[in-house]
């Protein structure tokens, strides 16, 4: 019989060790062996399509998680592997590429917004709307006092160059696009992104 | 990449130098292996270090950091003396038989029209003659010594064996044997493909020792052909994207450029960006410009684009000078001109060279924002780590936001990989705690920006309170909207000219051949148009199918532009539309129109005989053997020894660097000398790591835990080090104190005579994350950067290094 290697996990992986696995030809000792074994437990993992977030091959990757989307049940990434049916990586990963996971969960992943003030020590937990109005005060203040609308020559030239910003280059190209709208909406100049490093 | 990365199986030589994919793209590079093992292909290494590239390659020459154009102009002349190139091809599709202006001049290592106090070049002379009707005059016969051809061979004449030897410090007969291999790729029906990354990029001369090669391709008639092309083998997973878009400071989503204080107005934009074909009858793409930035700002700002108001011309931000790159970012900061400055998933603390220069101009900021996943040593530059971040935080009166970001694995949207694939992803779970998105922390600071000005009023807020954002979710918009935006819509009911077919206003547009310059589309970036249709989201395309398996696999996500897979394949058949290789054609002439597995980079129904050449987003429609203006020091590439470097420039001496670099004063005085600096060291990656990020995952640290460097063996032994002892690295800039590598991957070079050690130093420490601390590289790294581009030179710079003891556990 032809499986494609989805159906075999599933098959596999069911609790159906007995039938399915004679089926496929194991024999009686495959049969005892399999039966001891733990259900495959990718088998009730939500599995979503990905791409490996290093480098520019962009290889494909599988990503699994657990949590079902109701509500309270958060889902969490229990396993990355490469993607068999992707063009380029056929299912391979690189050092880097098999050890997402650990990246997805490092210690040093943040988790709430922190602030550091002036001659500050420590960084101090805050929320989201203090950072972002703060964020947005402090651009603004800047923006009002030092925006160039003319030049010397008395060309309009509408830039703002005491601000700056760097792009992301694991972001996707829609959030870039976004990022590309503010920021220029609003005259900056001093932008860049990780194309040269 | 010019083609893809299963494409590299097709080629009969692959090259690798600039790079080292083994190790810094090996899902990629098994494509090579494919190509070596499918096709007999050889695989050629150049490159300072014996890397993993190099142990598996046919063949392995050394060459000292710096030092490519000389050993790619030395090609060049071989392949000339020896008439080993694809004639016709060079004919055909290159401007090989251009003249070149009477005032084009090239003396003692410089270019007609330099500028000695502004360090630039005036660049009118280096154009071709044109003639009546304002075409280049062309001499097919190549018997005028003023076309292109025979100025090359002019001007590479300098280049032999011997001389490349002495600069380069590669053996003559290893030089002569990968010119060799290279040369057997000038049959019309074999094809060498080159792979590159920051290798080539990270120099002073970075674009040019791109452009050399480029120029070897064209010589062989290696671009446009499958197994061929110009490669770059690009580094993170959407900074193609991130360029695609136009995040940098002169550009505008799809290469379009922000505007120039001397463009006063929108005619005058425009009057320097129409080209007009150079030679009769050429396609010159971007006679269509007009249309592109029309339909972008209508993009942007919607019905406040008008002809009246010409597109809101004025609502863009025009520059005073060429770039406001990082390294001028950075100077500005130590200057005291900027204020605040956002680093969203960046590390320029990391990143950026002069590591110390970097922390001061942090501190002289008022404000710091990071939006990161990760815990960045740029959100802690603040912070006492020890003698990895020495500060005095009490005295830094930056205030700093380390903002949490969700990761890729938590998000929907596409990347653009190497080879202008855009795939799309799809979100796995949420991101940790209370971390957000990119896309809602923008629309976050846009959010409360555009109410401060609509309250309080300010400086020029028009753009700001006009952007548009007509999404359903305006707090955090879906990024398939972002995608619908960026691909354009028709703005009214469109009838197409030629087959009278109606697009209804608001449907998505199939492709940037309908945009118009008269406000009835938008399209927020023009190359990606195509990528998401009424036919719904062509990104998430998963159909791996490959007519002939040739690596093509068309229906596969979605490629800009108008998802073709390999650019300008029209030169992948001869003039009369015949592929050059008929074992793996490309794209074909059947008679009425072209044919093939690619969508072709032509005009679809075009007749060969009617002469129109293949590379139609060029004037002249030819590849560029001589590139006229486009790189700021010359049209010819020309050897320049890093801005630090242990020798003279041989071919001549009184200019030395690259003349139309960069260099701030303080960064000059930053530059060490070979008296008390005398070995080069050049940077780069492990197959561990990536960049700072990987050694915040638990595996990656453990795999690589620790700073290192690589030392010879036979320098080692000169200096009393021992493997795995501690060594003391300095430049002029800065001091690592961490262990040696002594290694037989790197071997003294015998450069003009004098043996020349190299000290290989890799990146990826810091003081954040699970390995252990480390000074990292930049802390050693000079701050200059490539002429056109400002691409740090991180690949060849000079340092001393002595035997120290291990340092006092804290």
């Amino acid at each position: 019989m032809a499986l494609t290697r989805r159906e075999f996990i599933k098959l596999t992986g069911l609790g159906l060790a007995a039938s399915s696995l004679g089926m496929l030809g194991f024999g009686a000792s495959g049969v005892a062996q399999a039966a001891a074994v733990r259900p495959f437990k990718l088998s009730r993992a939500t599995e979503t399509r990905n791409t490996c977030t290093y480098c520019s091959v962009a290889c494909g990757i599988l990503i699994y998680s657990m949590g079902d989307g109701a509500k309270n049940a958060r889902s969490n990434i229990i396993h990355i592997e490469g993607d068999p049916d992707h063009p380029v990586n056929r299912g391979t990963l690189c050092p880097k590429g098999s050890a997402l996971l650990d990246v997805v969960h490092a210690p040093t992943r943040l988790k709430v917004p922190r602030y550091r003030p002036p001659g500050g020590t420590e960084f101090k937990d805050v929320s989201w709307d203090f950072a972002l109005d703060r964020i947005a005060r402090l651009m603004k203040d800047d923006r009002d006092k030092n925006f160039i609308a003319k030049n010397a020559a008395g060309t309009t030239v509408n830039r703002w160059t005491s601000v700056g910003m760097l792009a992301a280059s694991a972001s996707s190209s829609e959030t870039s696009y976004l990022t590309w709208k503010v920021v220029r909406s609003l005259g900056m100049v001093v932008f860049d992104n990780q194309a040269r490093v | 990449m010019t083609n893809t990365w299963q494409d590299i199986k097709n080629a009969n030589v692959v090259i690798v130098m600039g790079g080292n994919a083994a190790e810094a793209h090996p899902c990629g590079f098994k494509w090579v292996i494919e190509a070596k093992i499918e096709n007999g292909a050889k695989l050629v290494v150049v490159d300072p270090r014996f890397t993993r590239t190099a142990s598996v390659a046919d063949y392995y020459a050394p060459i000292r950091p710096g030092t490519d154009i000389a050993f790619l102009s030395g090609v060049m002349r071989y392949l000339l003396e020896k008439d080993a190139i694809q004639h016709e091809y060079v004919r055909a599709y290159t401007n090989a038989s251009l003249i070149v202006k009477d005032g084009f001049t090239f003396t003692d290592g410089l270019f007609s029209g330099y500028n000695e106090d502004t360090q630039t070049y005036d660049r009118s002379s280096w154009d071709y003659e044109l003639d009546k009707d304002g075409f280049a005059k062309a001499d097919d016969t190549w018997q005028d010594p003023r076309c292109v051809i025979n100025l090359l061979k002019q001007h590479v004449s300098r280049y032999t064996p011997e001389m490349v030897s002495r600069i380069c410090g590669t053996p003559q007969d290893k030089f002569l044997h990968v010119c060799e291999l290279i040369a057997s790729t000038a049959a019309p029906d074999k094809a060498m493909t080159s792979l590159f990354a920051l290798g080539w990029t990270q120099h002073s001369v970075g674009a040019q020792n791109i452009r050399s090669m480029a120029m070897v391709q064209l010589l062989l008639g290696n671009i446009g052909v499958a197994g061929g092309g110009m490669n770059a083998l690009r580094g993170h997973s959407n900074i193609q994207g991130l360029t695609d878009v136009g995040l940098l400071s002169n550009q505008m989503p799809g290469y379009m450029n922000l505007p120039t204080d001397k463009e006063t107005d929108f005619d005058v934009y425009m009057s320097t960006r129409q080209f007009k074909p150079l030679r009769p009858g050429q396609i010159s793409y971007y006679q269509n410009t007009r249309k592109l930035f029309v339909s972008f700002m209508k993009a942007l700002y919607g019905d406040a684009a008008t002809q009246e108001s010409n597109w809101a011309y004025d609502w863009l931000p025009k520059l005073d000078i060429p770039l406001y790159d990082i390294i001028k970012a950075f100077e500005m900061m130590n200057n005291g001109q900027m204020t605040g400055y956002i680093c969203q998933g960046f590390n320029p603390l990391q990143a950026f060279p002069d590591r110390g220069k970097i922390r001061r101009g942090l501190s002289k900021l008022k404000f710091l924002v990071t939006m990161d996943p990760l815990d960045t040593e740029t959100s802690r530059f603040w912070q006492d780590f020890g003698p990895q971040n020495p500060a005095n935080s009490a005295e830094i009166q930056t205030e700093v936001f380390q903002l949490p970001v969700t990761c890729f694995a938590e998000e929907n949207g596409s990347l653009v990989n190497s080879a202008r694939w855009l795939q799309w992803h799809w979100k796995a779970a949420d991101g940790p705690g209370k971390s957000m998105s990119d896309i809602w922390i923008m629309s976050g600071i846009f959010h409360r920006l555009r109410e401060l000005y609509r309250k309080e009023g300010g400086a020029f807020p028009d753009p700001l309170l006009n952007l548009t954002w007509k999404y359903t979710d305006p707090i955090s918009p879906d990024p398939e909207e972002l995608a619908k935006e960026m691909n354009g819509r028709a703005l009214a009911d469109l009838t197409d000219p030629a087959s009278g077919a109606v697009t209804k206003a608001g449907t998505l547009l199939d492709g940037f051949g309908q945009l118009r310059d008269d406000g009835t589309t938008s399209s927020g970036c023009w190359i990606f148009s195509g990528c998401f249709t009424e036919k719904g989201n062509q990104m998430a395309r998963r159909d791996a199918t490959d007519p002939r398996e040739q690596g093509i696999a068309p229906n596969w996500a979605w490629a800009w532009p108008a998802n073709r897979r390999i650019l300008y394949n029209r030169a992948s058949a001869d003039p009369s539309g015949k592929p050059w290789n008929p074992a793996k054609p490309v794209i074909s002439w059947n008679g009425t129109r072209w044919v093939g597995i690619d969508v072709p980079d032509y005009t679809p129904t075009l007749d060969p005989s009617k002469g129109v050449s293949p590379f139609i987003m060029n004037d002249e429609g030819l590849g560029r053997l001589f590139a006229r203006k486009l790189m700021a020091e010359g049209p010819f590439p020309e050897h320049y020894e890093p801005l630090e470097s242990p020798v003279e420039n041989l071919l001549h001496p009184k200019v030395k660097n690259n003349p139309a670099a960069r260099v701030f004063p303080g960064d000059r005085a930053a530059f060490g000398s070979p008296d008390k600096f005398p070995y080069v060291a050049t940077t780069y990656r492990l197959t561990e790591h990536f960049h700072y990020w990987t050694k915040h995952g638990l595996m990656n640290a453990i795999l690589q835990p620790e700073e290192f460097i690589e030392i010879g063996e036979v320098l080692a032994k000169e200096k009393g080090i021992e493997q795995g002892g501690w060594v003391k690295v300095t430049s002029k800039r800065g001091v690592v104190v961490c262990k040696a590598y002594v290694t037989k991957r790197i071997k003294p070079l015998s450069v003009d005579g004098k043996p020349t050690h190299v000290i290989g130093v890799p990146i990826h420490w810091g003081f954040t994350g699970q390995a252990r601390k480390g000074y990292g590289a930049n802390t050693l790294t000079p701050s200059v950067g490539d002429a056109n581009t400002q691409t740090p030179e991180f690949k060849a710079f000079l340092v001393n290094v002595e035997k120290t003891s291990a340092p006092v556990a804290a």
